[in-house]
């Protein structure tokens, strides 16, 4: 007997089993062809460290700064925002005076990645889409001086992350 | 001097040969009860993970091991010696094939061959308890103290339709050898005189064995891990393996007593051959027989949830045992009227 509440099948419990359902043994049966049944159904697991798991662009990995592949230049203006921004105070950003026409450029831009809890929001307030949330999940380090990631490790080209752009372009 | 000497030599082989798949037990059943899952189980250590017992032997050597502070420390060493000593004791009258001949000398396959087989399993497997019960009561821990009263009761309880069941064995197949029990299923298996009996075995032995869905001494979600909570290291392992040893052997019983043992019906392929070629398909089938019943401990560990303690009792004391003792009953009138 199935009736449908919130678009949910419920079912209702029957109390009046009859002799065959109230031996149990047959019923047990039934459940044990399903249990088997189950061992040939193909399996979800990823073997981590050989097949790695592609997030998809949604996913908040690691921040980082991109870069022109062509130029080589970052795209940050160092205006501090997300460092004003960052809810765990991650961000540490020097400025600093370019020849170029963005005139400003982070002398110094460190996150701490101790502190960084992914939350977005130094991408979400940045003006120049400089700083975006990549799709890299592995982040290891035996100290914390080592978790203090400098411009070294966090600028990125944007060709590498353009899945993650495309995806800020669709949601604005 | 060499019969002291053939029989120490079997006792050690048997034991070996107990360890052995007891260990490779312990991987198949990580790797099915994954594959239920969904999940893929080891499969790291060598090839589709089969070092993986060797590996687990290894780690759980070198773990520290932890005794509570209130403790009793003699009663906390003794319990998971009991355990296994009990586990591997029973292996003694169990017949895993007839005979090998070596140099014009008959060997049989069986360590201790007594005629009251059938009553020392009996009376071993209720002594298994006392490793139980005394674990739990040492530990100084409410947890524990529960797990062994649940084990307790719920052994002494099952322990009496498993007997009983198998009263209707004895009464088919007229001995209790159990090497004869074998030998007179060589036609037609047990089970087809004795299906209840077999059911109300195949019920006991997984309370007896405490596997799931009689798990009750070792409830994870209520009781931590149960009587063997306060244990660490290759005393925990003794325990581990004490459980796997019963299953084996809960196994090997049920196939001799209700499956024929290493006979299939109505065929004998023993009789022709060489006796030592025949031994070992007799060892082959037997286990294989066995694993078949390994394979359904299994299968119920992941299909029924675990009973509830009043559920076990009542299960135990107003289903079981007056069905074995109808079972005992109507076993009797028949022999006796046919
Ligand atoms: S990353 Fe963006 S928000 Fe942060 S300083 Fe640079 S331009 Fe400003
Ligand atoms: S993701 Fe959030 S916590 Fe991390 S650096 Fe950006 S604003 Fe700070």
């Amino acid at each position: 007997m199935e009736q449908k509440i919130d678009g949910r099948a419920k079912i209702k419990r029957r109390s009046n089993l009859n002799l065959l359902e109230r031996l149990y043994l047959p019923e047990i049966f039934k459940g044990l062809t399903i249990t088997f049944r189950q061992i040939f159904k193909p399996k979800f697991t990823f073997e981590y460290p050989d097949v790695k798991w592609k997030p998809p662009a949604s996913f908040r990995g690691r921040p980082v700064l991109v870069y022109n592949d062509e130029t080589g230049v970052e795209r940050c203006v160092a205006c501090g925002l997300c460092a004003r921004v960052c809810p765990a105070l991650a961000i540490e950003v020097v400025a600093g005076e370019t020849e170029l026409d963005k005139e400003r450029y982070p002398k110094k831009f460190e996150i701490n990645m101790l502190r960084c809890i992914y939350c977005g929001l130094c991408e979400e307030v940045c003006p120049e889409e400089a700083i975006v949330m990549s799709d890299e999940y592995e982040l290891v380090f035996t100290n914390r001086e080592e978790a203090i990631f400098g411009k070294d490790k966090l600028l990125v080209p944007a060709s590498k992350l353009k899945e993650r752009l495309d995806f800020l372009k669709k949601m604005r | 001097m060499e019969l002291i000497l053939i029989a120490i030599l079997k006792a050690i082989a048997f034991i070996l040969l107990f360890l052995t798949v007891a260990a490779v037990l312990t991987y198949v059943e990580r790797r099915i009860s994954a594959f239920i899952q969904d999940r893929l189980g080891p499969n790291r250590v060598g090839p589709f993970g089969l070092f993986q017992p060797v590996a687990d032997l290894i780690k759980i050597l070198f773990k520290e091991e932890i005794i509570p502070a209130n403790a009793d420390k003699t009663l906390h060493t003794i319990a998971p010696i009991i355990s296994l000593f009990v586990a591997y004791s029973i292996i003694a009258v169990l017949p895993i094939g007839e005979k090998i001949v070596i140099g014009g000398k008959e060997i049989k396959l069986i360590v201790a061959d007594v005629n009251i087989g059938f009553l020392y399993i009996l009376a071993l497997s209720s002594m298994g308890v006392y490793g139980i019960t005394l674990s739990g009561w040492s530990s100084n821990n409410k947890y524990s103290l529960l797990g062994a009263l649940r084990a307790s009761a719920q052994m002494i309880s099952y322990e009496l339709s498993l007997g009983l069941s198998l009263v209707g064995v004895v009464l088919v197949s007229g001995s209790i050898r159990i090497d004869e029990i074998i030998k007179s299923q060589a036609n037609v298996w047990n089970i087809f005189y004795q299906p209840v009996g077999f059911i109300i075995f195949l019920v006991s032995a997984f309370a007896e064995t405490n596997r799931l869905p009689f798990d009750l001494p070792e409830a994870e979600p209520e009781l931590v891990a149960g009587y063997h909570t306060e244990y660490s290291g290759m005393k925990f392992g003794a325990f581990y393996l004490a459980e796997y040893t019963n299953v084996i052997t809960a196994s090997l019983l049920t196939t001799a007593f209700f499956l024929g043992g290493w006979y299939f019906p109505f065929i004998d392929i023993y009789s022709g051959l060489n006796p030592n070629i025949a031994a070992i398909l007799q060892i082959i089938v037997f286990f294989a027989k066995a694993g078949i019943i390994i394979f359904l401990f299994m299968l119920v560990r992941w299909t029924l949830p675990r009973f509830r303690y009043d559920q076990l009792m009542r299960l135990g004391w107003q289903v079981l045992l007056p069905l074995a003792l109808l079972n005992v009953l109507v076993t009797g009138l028949v022999k006796i009227l046919l």
